[in-house]
């Protein structure tokens, strides 16, 4: 009993300054000193978040976001990690894809909205290709540097030990590269968050973005406010998610 | 050091491991020129229209008319002051706050939670909102980058100060340094490489916004330009600006890494071989 006491006062304590803004947001907003479409008090926009999810709205929207989001970066991660690990893995595969990834590598992905759009409409199919060539290069350079640190020692004498080239891939260079692939992912996550929704406040007619951007222009600002917040909540809980996950995977290396 | 190096280099001009290195070099550009040919005889072949892959050399031919009539230096102009600009204003208050973060305990107290939880969001969501509030033009846009670029610049810079070797920080105390000169001469140079890097990841993210934010308001900018272009169906306008942002992306990350290197002569990792 006591040491839940000090859990909730520990947390309590942590996260009391979320708190205090929270309760700043709520003040200022009933003050009268700004107006109330512009900053909508926090318990307008939970009510009006209430009504989003009462109509199912923000459950179908958000739904074919998160079928966008987790297409492409599922399609990003496959891919992705075998093309790095065969930069590694072989002298020809890095010179010849490795100045690609260099030169696409600082491309802002954003610049690739429009060009999806262009190719393959405002539909599904573009937000999917959009995210997967977004978040493709963070998981290849990932992969690419972890696997370029496999110990060469533990190389050597797992192929003397007569493990086959596959093998010696699959338990000794995948499990290096774990790490770093692992936390270019984790880029990759946050990275498949913004692209998606600023492709759908751009072109769409579905998903969190455009019910954002319709909702602002319609002047429903309470709603507008209760998406984008839900939006921000999923991508800080997406991370948490994966951080406790990546932890979990690497526990054999401490 | 250096006549071993030298001596190194000698060897390995006169060796023949030299002309497979050369050998190895050239055959890097072999995927660029590849995709250079490809794309252009690709697009010249009629399997696709030129509506959805117009040739290199007419986007190349797009971008020169873009240069004449002023156009792109304008464009250019807008999207790298907006991105600079916004960059400059979140790295100053987002190393004074990492500094801050690391040295008093209320303000760690107040902004952990904070950043903890802002970092992973998708700042990119609160566009709509910034721009109800700050308007259609540059404020808006230069609030987002600001918004979106200092949250890794804070974790670096705390990240950075808190890893300050102890005992380098006791011996100067003892020495008689002040509070201000310990930062200046110890603390702010061992920090240097983590505040560096998170001004590298920050830049980047900052061109990003920079370009999604023109989109969304449809606005003047590289970003603004390519939105136009594809709302009028123009393809050649919309190859045209990818190339332009790609270039802008590369010279702006390049830039950064030389002065990284520039400032960091001293320290060991400018002995390191280079890496991609």
């Amino acid at each position: 009993m006591v040491s839940i006491l000090n859990v909730v006062r520990n947390g309590l304590y942590r996260y009391l300054p979320l708190l205090l803004i929270a309760l700043a947001w709520e003040a200022l907003a009933r003050s009268g000193w700004v107006n109330e479409l512009a900053l909508p008090p926090l318990t307008t926009i939970v009510g009006a978040w209430l009504g989003l999810i009462g109509d199912g709205e923000l459950i179908t929207n958000g739904a074919s976001s998160l079928y966008r989001a987790g297409a492409g970066l599922g399609i990003a991660i496959v891919l992705g990690g075998a093309l790095g690990i065969f930069m590694a893995w072989s002298k020809p595969v890095l010179v010849f894809i490795g100045p690609l990834v260099e030169l696409f590598y600082p491309l802002p992905k954003s610049a690739l909205i429009p060009v999806c759009a262009l190719w393959l409409g405002f539909g599904d199919m573009s937000k999917i290709v959009l995210i997967f060539l977004g978040c493709l290069l963070p998981v290849t350079l990932g992969a690419f540097n972890g696997a370029r640190g496999a110990d060469q020692e533990l190389l050597w004498s797992a192929r003397g030990m007569g493990a086959t080239k596959l093998e010696v891939l699959w338990d000794v260079v995948l499990p290096s590269a774990m790490p770093e692939l692992l936390n270019g992912i984790r880029t990759a996550l946050a990275l498949s968050f913004v692209l998606l929704v600023s492709s759908e406040l751009i072109v769409a007619r579905a998903g969190f973005g455009y019910m954002i951007g319709n909702l602002g222009s319609a002047g429903v600002y309470d709603a507008m406010f209760a998406v984008v917040l839900t939006v921000a909540f999923l991508g800080f809980a997406a991370d948490r998610t994966y951080q406790a996950f990546q932890r979990r995977v690497l526990l054999w290396r401490e | 050091m250096a006549r071993v190096e030298a001596a190194r280099t000698r060897a390995a001009a006169a060796s023949p491991l030299f002309t497979a290195e050369f050998a190895w070099r050239a055959a890097r550009w072999s995927s660029i020129i590849l995709l250079i040919v490809v794309w252009e005889l690709y697009a010249r072949s009629g399997e696709v229209t030129t509506f959805m892959l117009p040739p290199l050399s007419m986007v190349c031919e797009r971008i020169w008319e873009d240069a004449m009539s002023g156009d792109l230096l304008a464009n250019l102009w807008d999207t790298v002051y907006r991105a600079l600009a916004g960059f400059a204003i979140a790295a100053v208050p987002g190393v004074l706050l990492g500094i801050l973060i690391t040295r008093l305990a209320p303000v760690r107290w107040f902004f952990d939670p904070v950043i903890s939880v802002g970092f992973p969001m998708p700042k990119i969501a609160f566009i709509p909102i910034i721009v109800l509030w700050f308007g259609f033009y540059d404020v808006s846009k230069i609030t987002i980058v600001v918004f979106d670029a200092i949250f890794p610049i804070i974790t670096a810079t705390v990240a950075g100060t808190r890893g300050v070797d102890r005992h380098l920080v006791w011996s100067a105390r003892n020495l008689g340094a002040s509070e201000r000169e310990l930062l200046r001469e110890i603390v702010l140079p061992a920090a240097l490489p983590q505040i560096l890097t998170g001004l590298q990841v920050a830049l980047p993210i900052a061109l990003i916004v920079t370009i999604i934010a023109e989109m969304t308001t449809a606005s003047s900018g590289l970003g603004g330009e390519m939105l136009h272009a594809s709302r009028f169906v123009d393809s050649m306008g919309v190859f045209a600006a990818l190339v332009e942002i790609a270039i802008v992306g590369l010279l702006l990350i390049k830039v950064m890494a030389m002065i990284r290197a520039r400032l960091l002569h001293w320290h060991q990792e400018a002995r390191q071989a280079k890496t991609v």
